[in-house]
């Protein structure tokens, strides 16, 4: 081993914490009393000491460059003593013990173009994978459609004016790198092509048993094409789902007539009044049309206005059509219900309407 | 072809409107980076074509370790040739987030001098995302980033990068300290971290409350989540100033709670303990009157994950409560016997959540020597095909009578 390697350091994990906390934040360290929005964006946290932070929260593209960073980092350094924040639904977080740089603070955001809100009930920013910008399964692009939305939606951002939280995330595919099926709303990148197998490199670069056993419907079956070891796979079992893609290459599923994108509604992941649910299915798919996705855009804000006005407040969009029940909600959408609705992959029974509780 | 001309016309119409543009930041990043200016051109050719030009494939690391880079590849590196390799780099978050502008530059600079210029803040599971450089830059980052304090995260079947909520740092809710929490479990399983030996990824994430701001419940192999056991405080002064203020107390706080077990008669606020179920609704619309109790905790679930492979699970109760003080060793014994069993038993690419789908909570726990409880349960079975173990043969009785005297 060269010298250069045993100087090598290695598994020192991520920095400590501490380091990068506020003074004010380490003097006050689990004991914050309250806090309050102040405004869109705003929020004051008072301590046990009546030290008070103001926290300023803005939106970001998560596909950030270095430049932008370096940007906010400036900001930091003026307005918050150079300490800043990212919240689990990347946005940025400027962490302030003088409250007179809250509004030059904002001025300088929106000068850059960066929206200050998603606090409180509002849409916050949308979680996102990476779609066509660095993935290999994507059906579709996760940034395009997440700034379409967001485009749209961004005066929910910057206000408070919904009856309660709304939650939206991007997946480009079904491996869902992201919470995507517990949102109010979920954008769900589809693939509707079974697997194209490129049978004169399959085996080469994959191991055909586990691209066999990959398959959750056993629908992949080892075979010979033209003397050579490769797979099958029986179309009518196919879900779609590509999990054989992700162990084998040679399994194409993206297909530019038959990607589009999905909707989902009604999950969530808190606790708040009701249990934490799953998205369920509301539009099985639309194609996809760069650069706007005007219909996926048009879904969605849809959904949004329909919920805005009749959910009572605090309640998410689950709840909502918990209450008011989904032959309503299919109804009020004017979204058509058809068969892909109805589930019929494992423990489908367990959706079926089982009592003669209806709404007319 | 006009992707190759370096013009963009479909991408450019992102570049505009209220919501910051990712377009923008490419193009930031391609003033200075001809990879980002290939992967702009790319990017154009999948608005045209409809279709991704990525492959996966090929594994690349820095020595020593089998997780934290991505290796990616354009499938059309002809037109593209600076995209031609471009991998992924999962460094590892600081807990909750939290950043000096001193770190954040230090971040840029090397990602400047070696990559694209163009990162996620933040991945999925929570990673620092450098998005975009070559094999040979693979070695000299990670020197670098290590000398500035940071390491990488996990990918492939490891545990990944554990995240956790803001926690106390800024939280009046955080019933136990997330951000030491996912600290001291990112250090105790470096190893586990970096080299990838379990049948599938093994994620943690650490909330603070049921509020659960990491969406741990879906997200997580092992959901950590803050909850108290004593009842809620209540300052009645503080109820009084939000009814003032015009909060409708009886229809917004008693009529969402979903145990109904509120009572405001105007002065007093009572809450039945032994019915709340620590949903966080009362508290959330009123921070400034209700705070959860005292004796916290956290509530341990676990399995949760996406579809792939066998469909989307929500984790479920394991532990419902647990006192959480460093140095976690109650915690840690757990997880090493969970460890164990799905490394020995587990099959490849078997989340641990499916790996209990197949042989049964019941004989996890057995496994794990942890005690059934009905709290683990929505309800006991309805389903009357139980798979006894053992059965009596004629004779066997007696003996057993034998044995109890
Ligand atoms: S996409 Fe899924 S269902 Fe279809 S063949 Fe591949 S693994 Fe099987
Ligand atoms: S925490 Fe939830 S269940 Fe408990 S009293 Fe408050 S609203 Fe009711």
């Amino acid at each position: 081993m060269s010298q250069d390697a045993k100087k090598r350091v290695t598994d020192i994990g991520p920095p400590h914490y501490e380091k990068f906390l506020p003074e004010m934040v380490k003097k006050n360290y689990g004991k914050w009393l309250y806090h309050e929005i102040l405004k869109p964006g705003v929020m004051v946290h008072v301590a046990e000491s009546g030290d008070k932070l103001f926290t300023v929260r803005t939106g970001n593209p998560r596909l950030v460059s270095i430049h932008t960073i370096r940007d906010m980092c400036t900001l930091a350094d003026k307005y918050s003593n150079g300490n800043l924040r990212f919240t689990s639904r990347n946005n940025i977080e400027f962490l302030l013990t003088d409250e007179a740089n809250i509004d030059p603070l904002i001025a300088d955001l929106k000068a850059m173009g960066f929206p200050v809100g998603g606090i409180g009930n509002a849409i916050s920013n949308i979680v996102h994978t990476q779609g066509w910008v660095h993935c290999h399964s994507a059906a579709t692009d996760a940034s395009g459609i997440v700034k379409n939305v967001m485009d749209a939606l961004c005066d929910k951002f910057e206000s408070m004016s919904l009856p309660g939280k709304l939650r939206i995330a991007l997946a480009c595919c079904l491996n869902m790198c992201g919470a995507v099926h517990c949102s109010d709303i979920a954008i769900l990148g589809v693939h509707r092509r079974p697997p194209r197998i490129n049978h004169g490199i399959l085996s080469n670069i994959c191991e055909i048993p586990s691209v066999v056993a990959s398959c959750p419907t056993a629908a992949i079956r080892p075979t010979t094409v033209n003397g050579k070891q490769s797979v099958e796979v029986n179309e009518d079992q196919c879900m779609f789902c590509a999990n054989c893609f992700t162990v084998c290459p040679a399994m194409t599923l993206s297909d530019p007539l038959n990607d589009g994108v999905s909707i989902w509604v009604g999950g969530k992941v808190s606790n708040a009044r009701h249990e934490p649910m799953f998205s369920k299915l509301a539009v099985p798919f639309i194609p996809n049309n760069p650069p706007y996705w005007p219909e996926v855009v048009e879904t969605v804000s849809k959904l949004v206005e329909l919920w805005a006005a009749n959910a009572h407040k605090y309640e998410r969009m689950g709840e909502w059509i918990e209450r008011i029940g989904w032959p309503r909600f299919f109804e009020l959408t004017g979204i058509e219900f058809q068969k892909e609705h109805i589930d019929d992959f494992k423990h489908a029974g367990l959706s079926f309407k089982r009592s003669a509780h209806l709404r007319f | 072809m006009s992707n190759t001309s370096g013009k963009t016309p479909k991408l450019d119409k992102l570049d505009k409107g209220p919501w910051p543009s990712f377009v923008k930041e490419i193009k930031r990043a391609a003033e200075k980076s001809p990879m980002s200016k290939d992967l702009l051109g790319q990017l154009e050719l999948s608005y045209e074509e409809k279709i991704g030009h990525w492959k996966h494939g090929g594994i690349v690391g820095v020595f020593g370790y089998g997780g934290g880079v991505i290796g990616r590849y354009s499938d059309v590196p002809d037109k593209f040739p600076n995209v031609a390799h471009f991998h992924t780099m999962r460094v590892n978050m600081p807990s909750a987030w939290f950043y000096s502008t001193e770190a954040l530059r230090k971040l840029c600079d090397i990602w400047e001098k070696h990559g694209s210029g163009l990162l996620n803040m933040h991945g999925s599971t929570g990673d620092i995302i450098f998005l975009g450089t070559v094999t040979d830059k693979l070695e000299p980052i990670f020197a670098e980033l290590t000398e500035a304090g940071f390491d990488l995260g996990g990918s492939g079947s490891d545990v990944r990068t554990p995240s956790c909520c803001v926690g106390p740092a800024r939280c009046e809710w955080a019933c136990y300290d997330t951000l030491n929490l996912c600290y001291d479990l990112t250090m105790h399983y470096q190893d586990e971290l970096h080299r990838p030996a379990f049948p599938y990824k093994f994620k943690f994430k650490c909330a603070g409350c049921p509020n659960d701001c990491v969406a741990s419940v879906a997200r997580a192999d092992m959901s950590i989540i803050g909850t108290w056991k004593d009842g809620i405080q209540i300052d009645n002064g503080a109820v009084k100033e939000y009814a003032d203020k015009g909060m409708n107390i009886q229809k917004d706080v008693c009529g969402n709670c979903p145990a109904k077990c509120m009572e405001w008669d105007g002065s007093t606020m009572a809450i039945d303990n032994s019915l709340c179920r620590r949903c966080m609704h009362c508290i959330n619309v009123m921070p400034k009157a209700l705070r959860p109790g005292k004796e916290r905790g956290a509530c341990i679930m676990i399995g949760s994950k996406a579809p792939i492979v066998e469909g989307a699970l929500l984790s479920s109760v394991l532990v419902p409560f647990m006192k959480m003080e460093p140095p976690y060793e109650e915690l840690k014994d757990l997880v090493e016997k969970m460890h164990d069993i799905w490394c020995e038993e587990g099959k490849n690419r078997e989340r641990i959540g499916e790996f209990i789908q197949r042989v049964g909570l019941g004989n996890f726990l057995e496994a794990i020597e942890v005690e059934p409880s009905p709290y683990m349960v929505e309800h006991p079975r309805d389903n009357p095909y139980v798979f006894y173990e053992e059965y009596f043969e004629e004779g066997d009785e007696d003996e057993g009578e034998e044995e109890d005297e």
